[in-house]
């Protein structure tokens, strides 16, 4: 059963990573859409599948948050993701199973998926 | 049950500390959410008009379905439901659902709710208790800060420990009274 001790283990761990980080405009942000529209739709998961696989592959410097509703609620579960010095992405109708190539390609290799994007849904 | 949508009106009233509890009362067959916070509070006039669907503080839409849902969603169980209130000191949100109604919504993942609560604003107390036969669970930002230093609880690895510490501590209690 988990405890509070394991927890020092894990600061221990990401005190090297958080103390050397840059300040925070260089922080990558990957922002839900948790209104009730996209609680509705699955948001919750999603929120889920990116601090999972965040937190599996060790990235520094990436936040991951919520924000209300974008007003593109057909859309839901809708996820933007602003990183230093590149414009916002907004990924549509985000599943949990999305999620590992958002990160590997996107986050790691700094390349959208397009075909998940805003973009291609309206297409 | 539409807790993390409740919790979201605690966060908004700028609440330093909410404290959710959920408690399986079996001698009065009642499952008793309640959502504590000390934010700006209700005014009386307020508290008598949060329950109407076509209220809400918001000026994007004319509909707030959070409170309304949860009361009707109490209700129908038999339950009931109450709003404690005072400006400047907070507000209680307290739901009573019928334990064994059929009716009565199933809890969900509140693991996932409360972490992801706690991940997404990070500078905000929370207090998740569950008591349930005879045992009690629970978890406290603030015991947490206190080990973290200055590493935030937003940080994913800490975000997905605290889910998983949450999950694993309340599941078998829960499990136990058999509302999971």
């Amino acid at each position: 059963m988990k405890s509070l001790q394991e927890l020092a283990a894990i600061r221990d761990r990401m005190k090297q990573t958080v103390n050397t980080r840059e300040a925070a405009h260089d922080t990558t942000r990957v922002v839900v859409g948790m209104a009730t529209c996209g609680i509705a739709a699955g948001a919750r998961p999603v929120l889920n599948a990116f601090t999972e696989e965040i937190a599996r592959r060790e990235l520094s410097g990436v936040l991951v948050t919520q924000t209300g509703c974008i007003g593109l609620c057909q859309y839901e579960p809708i996820v933007e993701i602003t990183m230093p010095g590149q414009e916002k992405v907004t990924y549509v109708k985000m599943t949990p199973e999305k999620v590992s190539r958002v990160v590997a390609e996107h986050l790691i290799g700094g390349k959208p998926v397009t075909e998940f994007t805003i973009g291609a849904a309206a297409r | 049950m539409n807790v993390l949508d409740v919790a979201q009106n605690s966060v908004a009233a700028g609440a330093k500390l909410i404290r959710i509890s959920l408690e399986v009362d079996d001698a009065r067959e009642r499952l008793v959410l309640t959502i504590e916070d000390d934010g700006k509070g209700m005014t009386e006039e307020t508290i008598s008009r949060v329950t109407d669907p076509f209220y809400t503080t918001r000026t994007t839409r004319k509909v707030g379905l959070g409170l309304p849902f949860l009361k009707m969603a109490a209700e129908m169980t038999g339950g009931a439901f109450s709003i404690r209130s005072q400006p400047g000191r907070g507000t209680c949100v307290q739901a009573e659902f019928g334990l064994h109604h059929i009716d009565r919504a199933p809890v969900g993942d509140m693991a996932s709710t409360v972490a992801g609560l706690i991940q997404c604003s990070p500078d905000i107390d929370f207090v998740y208790i569950v008591r349930a036969a005879g045992d009690r669970f629970c978890a406290d930002t603030r015991e947490m800060r206190a080990v973290l230093g200055d590493v935030p609880l937003s940080e994913p690895g800490v975000a997905q420990w605290i889910r998983e510490f949450i999950e694993e501590n309340t599941q078998p209690i829960l499990r136990r009274s058999n509302i999971v």
